[in-house]
């Protein structure tokens, strides 16, 4: 390997980029628009759910029951309705996703037996929304079960824990608002790594044979290698730009609490860079056209990176076979890292185990990539 | 023998498939140090094929190369230092300016900084480019293109150069310059093999092969090839050419007719007792034409005559 020569691709790359701006446009405006579209669509969490309520009583007891409702921060109440078709209606037009009905003797029964039921109608269309708004009404509901009891106790002149023993006191780490934006922004810091990264280098040797430069650049002495790393290293500095910009954005922007070290962030960051940066070398010198490289990289890097790598769908949910496949997913390492990093503070060493499988993928990726550019036509 | 005389590229039996047709099939010449050598022969001969085999860019089915005493087909990157290459489509980064791709292809090369300085602006100086050095090479005419092809061609000082149809679609003054480069290059002792589809260049060689269907056919001085052609030509000048050639395709004694600008030439196997029966014949065709005489054959007569000779079946 000499300098002078790896030297000279990096000049002429940069020239050859900074002139032809179709891959700074990727580089830059790309990570732009995914982490705003990313960031702000992506949203696991329920907030402001519209409901409607059906009060068959229309006593004090079913308004006071409905008052919470309203109050809570997960639900706000779109329409009061006042028969069962019009319920179902709203559910149907999709104006509400829930309905609460309270039973013409609510409170009747309250008084008379101590315990009554209200019933919740859901649109199981989204199952896992239906699930979490389940969960929620239940919590507004026993909450005012809790006050009805308390006050009848009260009258009696007992407090409430003399009679329920056990109490869960919960505390969150981390996480501690259990913000979702918190959990997605940094994996999503690592999805649109995987897809600039691999997208910059598709490019650039099936550049060279789209435009008939190869034929003159493999009848000089460079060697196979100097061209990788002389091709590599500019779009790692643009990898590096775009990891700043998208993890400024992340910490001042979305406000995602950054509690590790700028080392331990930039090492794995880099490391990650060079997997996605030889896997985009890998198809633009396997695949002659810039199309099909960059498509082809587009595939294999995104989808993989979305779906397998726990950025937001977790993996020890899913069935044992596709666990064990997310094991060659590289983003799946880089995932656990920088949300380790962001959220926990995990320096080098807790991250031991994934920077080496890291390490390992873009040890293996650089020799595959130098091996498989051969220097001849056809 | 002197050393101008040994050789110094030798190609033996070499052969190239493409899926089962051969582009080169058993090719063998040789080329002698500090010469010009042509390869020349029509589409499809298997030039370029031939040209990228030596350069080093393609791997050949078969036979080997000899480079300056280096096997090349075993290591190619071993040839690669000593010969520069010039393909047939320009293979320059058009964003980059002129000056910008000397300096790559120079370090490339690994040229000392001064050495390029110095080769440049001379080269650039004698292709009348100086003022263009700023300039990007995407926006360069197709002659300043091919001009600037060269430069980094022979930035590095190679022994051995090796051009792919460098003139096609360059201008007759440009193709002048260019020429005027060549023979300079000759005298600093550099061998040049050269493709070309203009029979006039293939005159300036020192020695052409002419390749047919992916083997040698001929391969001799312009001179020698011009006496291996059997019988003599008959320019017949006439502003009615089409007419003249239907009128004496098919006389006894001649092979071959040509069009040329100024008429037809006649390819026969004796001019002395063949002009006769041409005026006749043109003549009894009601051609009208100024005057018929024999001509010393040109290159592309000889061309077309010898593969003339190869197409008939014999």
């Amino acid at each position: 390997m000499r300098v002078r020569r790896i030297k000279a691709m990096v000049v002429k790359e940069v020239l050859q980029v900074w002139r032809d701006p179709r891959s700074l446009i990727i580089a830059l405006l790309l990570p732009f628009t995914q982490m705003f579209l990313f960031g702000y669509g992506i949203n696991l969490d329920l907030k402001h759910l519209p409901i409607c309520t059906f009060d068959r009583e229309g006593s004090q007891f079913s308004q006071d029951l409905l008052k919470r409702f309203q109050a809570s921060l997960y639900f706000a109440i779109a329409e009061n309705v006042k028969t069962y078709p019009q319920l179902a209606a709203a559910i149907d037009r999709g104006d509400c996703q829930a309905g609460i009905v309270i039973p013409p003797d609510f409170s009747e029964r309250l008084n008379d037996t101590g315990s009554t039921s209200v019933q919740a109608i859901l649109d199981g269309t989204d199952d896992n929304t239906a699930n979490i708004a389940l969960g929620y009404a239940a919590t507004v509901v026993t909450g005012y079960s809790n006050d009805v009891r308390i006050s009848a106790l009260a009258r009696q002149g007992r407090a409430l824990q003399q009679v329920l023993p056990l109490a869960v006191q919960s505390r969150v780490w981390f996480n501690e608002d259990l913000e979702s934006r918190n959990f997605i922004v940094p994996g999503l810091v690592a999805v649109i790594l995987a897809l600039v990264g691999a997208q910059l280098t598709a490019l650039t040797i099936s550049r060279e044979w789209e435009r008939g430069t190869m034929e003159l650049l493999v009848s000089t002495p460079v060697t196979s290698t100097e061209v990788m790393v002389g091709k590599l290293i500019p779009y790692l500095v643009l990898g590096w730009l775009d990891a700043a910009f998208c993890l400024i954005v992340a910490a001042l922007w979305f406000d995602v609490p950054f509690r590790g070290t700028f080392a331990t962030l930039f090492l794995t960051t880099t490391l990650f860079l060079i997997v996605v940066l030889g896997i985009g070398y890998l198809f633009s010198v396997l695949i002659h056209s810039q199309i099909g490289a960059s498509q082809i990289a587009l595939v294999a890097t995104l989808l993989p990176a979305m779906l397998l790598s726990g950025y937001v769908f977790p993996i020890d949910q899913m069935p044992a076979f596709i666990q064990k496949v997310t094991y060659l997913i590289y983003a799946r390492y880089y995932v656990t890292i920088i949300k380790a990093i962001f959220l926990k503070g995990a320096g080098i060493a807790d991250l031991l185990a994934p920077i080496l499988f890291l390490a390992i993928y873009a040890l293996a990726v650089v020799a595959l990539a130098a091996r498989a550019f051969r220097k001849r036509l056809a | 023998m002197n050393a101008a005389r040994e050789s110094i590229v030798t190609a033996d039996g070499l052969t190239k498939r493409f899926a089962e047709v051969a582009a080169v099939d058993g090719l063998s010449f040789s080329v002698n140090h500090g010469e010009i050598f042509g390869l020349v022969g029509p589409d499809g001969a298997g030039k370029t094929t031939t040209m990228r085999m030596l350069a080093g860019v393609l791997r050949p089915d078969g036979g080997g190369i000899v480079i300056d005493g280096v096997d090349v087909v075993a290591d190619p990157e071993s040839g690669k230092p000593h010969l520069s290459y010039m393909p047939q489509r320009f293979g320059l980064y058009e964003e980059l300016t002129v000056d910008e791709n000397i300096r790559f292809y120079a370090d490339l090369f690994e040229v000392a900084q001064d050495v390029r300085e110095e080769r440049a602006s001379r080269l650039l100086a004698a292709s009348g480019m100086s003022q263009f050095r700023g300039r990007r090479a995407g926006q360069l005419s197709g002659g300043m293109k091919q001009k600037l092809g060269l430069t980094c061609a022979l930035v590095h000082t190679p022994q051995i150069l090796l051009l792919d149809e460098p003139t096609t679609g360059v201008d007759p003054v440009s193709r002048r310059e260019f020429w005027g480069i060549l023979y300079g290059l000759r005298e600093e002792g550099v061998t040049i093999l050269i493709t070309t589809a203009y029979l006039d260049e293939a005159e300036r060689c020192n020695r052409l092969a002419l390749l047919h269907n992916g083997h040698l056919l001929y391969c001799d001085t312009p001179a020698a090839l011009k006496q291996r052609m059997s019988g003599a030509v008959v320019a017949i000048t006439s502003s009615a050419g089409r007419a003249a050639h239907a009128a004496i395709a098919d006389l006894a004694g001649v092979s071959n007719v040509i069009l040329v600008g100024s008429g037809v030439h006649a390819v026969v196997d004796d001019a002395a007792s063949r002009i006769p029966a041409l005026r006749d014949a043109l003549q009894r065709g009601n051609v009208v034409f100024d005057d018929i005489a024999v001509t010393a054959p040109s290159i592309e007569d000889v061309f077309v005559a010898l593969l003339e000779d190869e197409r008939r079946p014999r």
